[in-house]
């Protein structure tokens, strides 16, 4: 490794202001409510991790994320589902024990692929492994044959339209245009207290720093410098011998996983999930934040989905008309004018002034010092 | 399934249903036609492609508000006048946002995305706050509406029957320009090879824009002939573009050819299915045929053979 420091000192201070800021500052000054949409704009933030491995470092862009952030917040929304529709809870529908928009739609047995899901742990498994083998799939029929760039987006664009037709259409299989709803406790604790979105807000940023290190570690090692050479010249790389596919693949499942923590966060959270954040808008959305945060930078992900997502908030409170003009206005500046976003000008503006202001202050405090001690010579 | 018709009955619904098919052929193709020069041609994936449809739908909304209010006479002929007017606008957007926007991106395909999506946000938000959330339909003029009765039991719809006839109108009329004038002639060359088309004397930079607008134009007479069979809303764009990049894609990027074969077989194939299945699911069904597909034939049905 060229680098042999795993953070360097940038780097360092990013992660450390991160940290100070999502642990201690926003803890501390925000009430539950505002605190759980903070909690809200950081599930995607893991999508956004994801975006930049895959999309930023190995030139992979997918339009499909909202599909892994959709698998795994509705494995943990089934999960979740199950064991609010206990035989106790749902005595009065027809058929007890099964998720209330089953007995709507005329279900009068759970179907075989809700079972596993009265199982925390196979639940979790599911959230990692069902959209990381869905990913598989896609990027080995896709990658091994070649199809990249262009054609890779519209696919997986499609990809996330049909899931969201499947979904909406399947009601009584997966609760249709509402989705999972009403979602109660998680292995017998209530989940909709306050204390209890304190907890998961806690929780959510520890796993958020995980993601960080293990995507950091991923782009550090020689497989993530092989993803760059990828993207800069594909074929000298598949030419050198290595399989470019197999890179590839890896390198989607991986952004696949990522964004499935997001979603199942994000169910754990909001407390529902439903086909609005599986489909080709919100997968662009998460596209969006990356972009604005800035494709090359992991830290830029991060801070592009609390930023963007803060401003939608904002904006969309104050004025109704106006957000989506300054929302879409963002996107065009962004790829016009910044195309590595915040980090970009973050590395390009902000750090060569801190680093000159250091520097000068350094040799201005050495200078000083040999004035100080020149009268005591 | 079959037991309770007999064989005229199902003859007649079979033609219907292919005539059904049909209809949404031509829906198909002239969303396909203007992304096809844009994406298949030059390259620009225009998220936006949606949008400037309903830019069309909505200069003929206004176009039939106006001419009932001060000219009812022409009333029966609006739809002409309208379509005329949807190619205009739709097409003179289109120029003004290559030369804002397009222009600077023709080395970052994947860059155009995302700027056209934000562009694509910026026209919706737009057109609600200009002609309001509610859907808008047009008013229909009398010779359009009702059918043709083939036969006892086959009836047609006159304004899909219009629409049919438009599509091949419009087909013909971009095949020609594309491929049997100068200028369709200047446009291939620029989209096979922009420095030696430029080297050889050709206006790039000019070629694009009216490339790029006449796509768009087309899409605003897509959205113009939409207004006869649905209602118009300022997000109805967003509900066809992945249809449309998939109609283009699958029929094999730069082939025109395949954009229409790989309309006519989605639309067949969509139109059979939803007569056995509910709509839903013979859209999933369709869309998951062709995502298969294109994974085993990347290159779509018709590829042409260049060299990379």
């Amino acid at each position: 490794m060229i680098n042999s420091r795993f953070f360097n000192r940038s780097e360092l201070l990013g992660f450390l202001a991160l940290a100070v800021l999502l642990l201690v500052i926003l803890p501390l000054s925000l009430d539950i409510f505002r605190l759980n949409l903070v909690a809200k704009y950081l599930t995607y933030a893991f999508v956004g991790i994801g975006l930049v491995l895959c999309w930023g470092y190995g030139g992979i862009l997918s339009l499909g994320q909202g599909v892994f952030f959709g698998l795994g917040g509705y494995c943990m929304a089934m999960y979740l589902k199950l064991e609010a529709s206990s035989v106790a809870n749902t005595k009065i529908q027809s058929t007890p024990g099964i998720p209330d928009f089953m007995d709507w739609n005329q279900l009068t047995s759970l179907p075989f692929f809700w079972k596993p899901f009265h199982s925390f742990p196979i639940t979790l498994l599911a959230i990692l492994l069902v959209p990381a083998f869905f990913a598989l799939i896609i990027g080995a029929a896709m990658f091994k044959r070649r199809v990249g760039g262009v054609y890779f987006a519209i696919i997986t664009q499609a990809i996330a339209a049909i899931l969201t037709i499947l979904i909406v259409g399947q009601q009584g299989y997966t609760g249709g245009i509402n989705g999972i709803t009403d979602l109660r406790t998680l292995h017998g604790w209530d989940i909709r207290t306050d204390h209890a979105k304190f907890i998961l807000y806690f929780v959510e940023v520890v796993l958020l720093f995980g993601c960080i290190v293990a995507a950091q570690f991923i782009r550090l090692t020689k497989l993530g410098r092989i993803l760059v050479a990828m993207r800069e010249q594909e074929d000298r790389v598949r030419f050198s011998g290595y399989s470019v596919a197999n890179f590839k693949i890896f390198a989607f499942c991986a952004a696949a996983v990522f964004a499935a923590i997001g979603g199942a966060m994000f169910t754990l959270e909001v407390g529902f999930m439903s086909p609005s954040f599986v489909g080709i808008v919100p997968s662009i959305e998460m596209v969006i934040y990356t972009a604005v945060g800035g494709r090359m930078s992991i830290f830029g992900a991060v801070w592009g989905a609390l930023l963007v997502n803060f401003a939608k908030t904002s904006l969309s409170e104050s004025f109704p008309q106006l957000w989506l003009f300054g929302l879409g206005a963002l996107f065009i500046a962004v790829v016009l004018a910044f195309p590595n976003g915040l980090s970009g000008i973050w590395a390009d503006h902000v750090q060569p002034r801190i680093d000159r202001l250091l520097a000068s202050r350094k040799s201005k405090s050495a200078a000083g010092m040999i004035a100080d001690g020149a009268p005591a010579e | 399934m079959f037991g309770d018709y007999s064989i005229s009955d199902l003859g007649a619904i079979l033609a219907m249903q292919g005539f059904a098919g049909l209809i949404l052929f031509s829906v198909y193709v002239l969303m396909a036609l203007g992304l096809a020069i844009i994406f298949g041609q030059m390259g620009v994936i225009n998220m936006a492609h949606g949008e400037f449809m309903i830019l069309g739908a909505y200069v003929t909304w206004m176009t039939s508000n106006a001419v009932q209010h001060t000219a009812p006479w022409l009333f029966p002929g609006y739809f002409f006048i309208a379509m005329i007017l949807a190619f205009i606008a739709s097409g003179a957007l289109g120029m003004l946002v290559e030369w804002a926007l397009i222009r600077h991106l023709y080395k970052r395909p994947l860059d155009t995305l995302l700027a056209t999506w934000g562009l694509s946000l910026i026209l919706q938000q737009a057109y609600r706050s200009i002609f309001g959330a509610r859907e808008v339909g047009v008013e229909l003029p009398e010779w359009m509406m009702g059918s043709w009765q083939a036969t006892d039991s086959i009836q047609i719809p006159i304004n899909g029957m219009f629409v049919m006839g438009l599509t091949i109108l419009i087909t013909i009329v971009v095949f020609y320009i594309l491929f049997w004038s100068s200028w369709g002639k200047q446009v291939r060359a620029v989209v096979q090879n922009r420095v030696m088309a430029g080297a050889v004397g050709i206006n790039t930079e000019k070629v694009d824009r009216y490339t790029f607008g006449l796509g768009c134009g087309i899409a605003g007479i897509a959205g113009s002939a939409f207004t006869m069979i649905g209602s118009t809303g300022p997000t109805a764009g967003q509900l066809y573009i992945v249809d449309t990049f998939l109609v283009v894609v699958f029929g094999g990027a730069a082939s025109l050819f395949g954009t229409i074969a790989s309309a006519f077989s989605i639309s067949q194939t969509q139109s059979t299915l939803e007569f056995f299945l509910s709509g839903s699911m013979a859209k999933v069904i369709t869309l998951l045929t062709i995502v298969a597909i294109l994974m085993v034939r990347p290159q779509g049905l018709f590829a042409l053979k260049v060299r990379k």
